[in-house]
């Protein structure tokens, strides 16, 4: 085992994957001579050279476009958005071109990109630059949506995207990019797409959440979900509350609820509680922010409400 | 060029009989543009284009069996069934599709361009896509990444003067030379007749050509018109009936059997024979795709995942 920051991990999973195959390539704003935006793929264009490591202007769709075309001649793309916010530029590559192309194609052509960058809140940087899109894309058919949170699943998991064949896309978190974790020294550590961790095991609650903190289950990818996990823990607590970071409409708190509801109706002895985020863009004011998004008090109220404990 | 004809009236008919559904748009009047220009690549070339795609496909080497299958939504179709006129595919010959958002095949054609760079392939992309694309921001998005890197692309401009039922004139700031945008990516551009297929089959090796060299990407808008409307449910409202004749319009088939007899090239007899397998193809198809199956229930879930 080593230290590593899930900035480091997700530079050491690309360089691993690059290393082992000649047809993956990293392309996003500032990722080769800047370093990367937020420095993940720093080392990258001294190891593997400007053919490899490829700087775009600020053009989305044109470059989220590119990924797919590159993917669909053969290639294993990584396509880099600096933040998730502004891939909405790209939406329309991102699911019409690469989550439909297999189906519309009756299995003739595959579009093994990944799309990775930072979603969800930052600090302090307002209504633009906060969103969560993971409820938007684990909506979609066609690809794998993953959203790990320490830095051990994060490498895992971002080496199991670059090899599947399928469109994936990858989730990080700005505000974890410097925090530590222990992860296997094996170079190959794979965490496979579709399984939650159970992180704390316990009897009276469920906590499943993805993306932050979880006592107890961490998703860790969003589709496929591992619904069984989250099944199989209510059948023990019988009491489930779902903590996300997006906002709480159609969310993804939403869809475990209605899955267990539909699979475990008589296994719960109270209703499911969703905790998310406020039904806001994000303000900006210190104070706005910290409380429009969850917190540990926001989620032991939450769990308290569904032991009826308070 | 005949084989397409016939096939698009082949759909055509069968549109009205209900056995095609949905969109279908007919590439009735532009077939020396798929000809022409496929013709002058290597069999490994890449191809991409929009929604009105089943001349390209067939110029591309598709066989119109399973073009007109998959036009049925059958099984036995090139996408299983389950893409429809706007998604033909044939990977083996690369031609890679049939994309049904305007502008939405450009930036994935430079990727096709971008990966045989990448793996020093010597490929060309050929990129079609229509006057009505040349306004969507990826348009402008895609010319100037495949300028900056150099990529190994040919844009080709179908012009047929209407996206969907708006004329050019109304929607492109600049004017009629839409070929101009393209120097402002650096990028060397022409305009050329689009009803001639030798004069597109000219034009399209010499752009190949210095492409090949790896001089970076070139753009040819060729001048074309499109007999039908913009699909089989578009009345055209928006245009006179005579209007092909009014602009001196010349059928690009019938263009091309007077030269092929004037010079000798070909006589009637010949040319009646060709007439003749091509129906027999035709024919061929349009009984394959009725006698082929609908999809089995349980390919609603194959290739969603690979």
């Amino acid at each position: 085992m080593v230290q590593l920051t899930v900035r480091e991990a997700l530079r050491d999973a690309m360089a691993e994957e690059m290393r082992a195959d000649p047809d993956v390539f990293l392309m996003g704003e500032e990722v080769a001579e800047y370093q990367g935006a937020y420095k993940v793929s720093q080392g990258l264009l001294d190891e593997f050279g400007a053919g490899r490591v490829i700087d775009t202007p600020i053009t989305e769709a044109g470059f989220a476009g590119i990924g797919v075309g590159a993917a669909m001649g053969g290639l294993k793309p990584i396509v880099e958005f600096m933040t998730f916010n502004f891939a909405m530029q790209a939406m329309d590559h991102l699911i019409n071109s690469a989550a439909k192309t297999l189906y519309m194609s009756g299995g003739l052509v595959p579009v093994p990109v990944v799309f990775r960058g930072p979603n969800g809140a930052a600090a302090r940087v307002a209504a633009q630059h906060s969103q969560c899109y993971a409820s938007w894309f684990a909506h979609v058919p066609g690809w794998r949506v993953v959203a790990p949170y320490s830095a051990g699943d994060a490498k895992g998991l971002l080496k199991a995207a670059i090899r599947d064949p399928n469109p994936v896309v990858f989730l990080e978190n700005e505000l974890l990019y410097g925090q530590s974790f222990e992860v296997p020294a094996d170079g190959e550590h794979l965490v496979p797409i579709g399984k939650a961790a159970v992180a704390r095991t316990g009897s009276d609650v469920t906590v499943a959440a993805f993306s932050i903190m979880a006592e107890v289950i961490d998703l860790r990818s969003l589709r496929p979900l591992d619904g069984e996990a989250v099944l199989a823990s209510v059948e023990k607590t019988n009491r489930l509350v779902t903590v996300e970071e997006g906002w709480p409409f159609a969310g993804i708190g939403a869809e475990i609820a209605a899955l267990v509801m539909e699979n475990a109706f008589d296994m719960l002895d109270a209703p499911v509680g969703r905790v998310s985020g406020a039904d806001v863009p994000m303000p900006y004011a210190a104070n706005l922010e910290a409380a429009a998004l969850p917190g540990a008090a926001d989620i032991a109220n939450a769990v308290r409400r569904v032991c009826y404990r308070g | 060029m005949l084989l397409i004809r016939r096939f698009e009236e082949a759909c055509g008919r069968l549109y009205m009989q209900g056995k095609i559904r949905g969109f279908l748009h007919l590439y009735i009047g532009e077939e020396a543009i798929a000809v022409g220009a496929i013709s002058a690549l290597r069999p490994d070339d890449y191809v991409i284009g929009h929604y009105r795609d089943h001349g390209h496909a067939i110029a591309k080497g598709m066989d119109p069996k399973i073009a007109m299958a998959e036009l049925c939504g059958k099984s036995t179709g090139s996408s299983g069934g389950k893409g429809g006129s706007m998604h033909l595919f044939d990977v083996e010959r690369h031609f890679m599709g049939g994309h049904a958002i305007v502008g939405g095949q450009m930036p994935i054609a430079a990727g096709l361009a971008l990966s045989s760079k990448y793996k020093k392939e010597d490929l060309v992309t050929l990129c079609f896509f229509g006057d009505g694309a040349v306004n969507q921001g990826e348009f402008h998005e895609t010319l100037n990444l495949a300028s900056v890197w150099k990529l190994p692309i040919l844009f080709l401009l179908e012009n047929n003067l209407y996206g969907m039922g708006t004329h050019v004139d109304r929607t492109h700031a600049g004017g009629r030379h839409i070929y101009e945008v393209a120097s402002a990516y650096d990028i060397p551009g022409v305009q050329i007749d689009g009803m001639d297929v030798l004069g597109v089959n000219e034009c399209v090796s010499e752009a190949v050509k210095s492409i090949r060299k790896g001089e970076g990407p070139r753009f040819i808008e060729a001048m074309c018109y499109r007999y039908r409307g913009h699909s089989m449910a578009d009345p055209t409202m928006y245009r006179e009936r005579d209007e092909a004749q009014e602009l001196g319009i010349k059928d690009p088939i019938d263009s091309l059997k007077n030269f092929m007899i004037q010079f000798d090239v070909a006589g009637e007899e010949e040319l009646a024979k060709i007439a003749a397998k091509v129906d027999e193809q035709v024919n061929e198809a349009v009984q394959f795709a009725e006698d082929s199956p609908a999809p089995d229930m349980d390919a609603m879930y194959t290739n969603v995942y690979a």
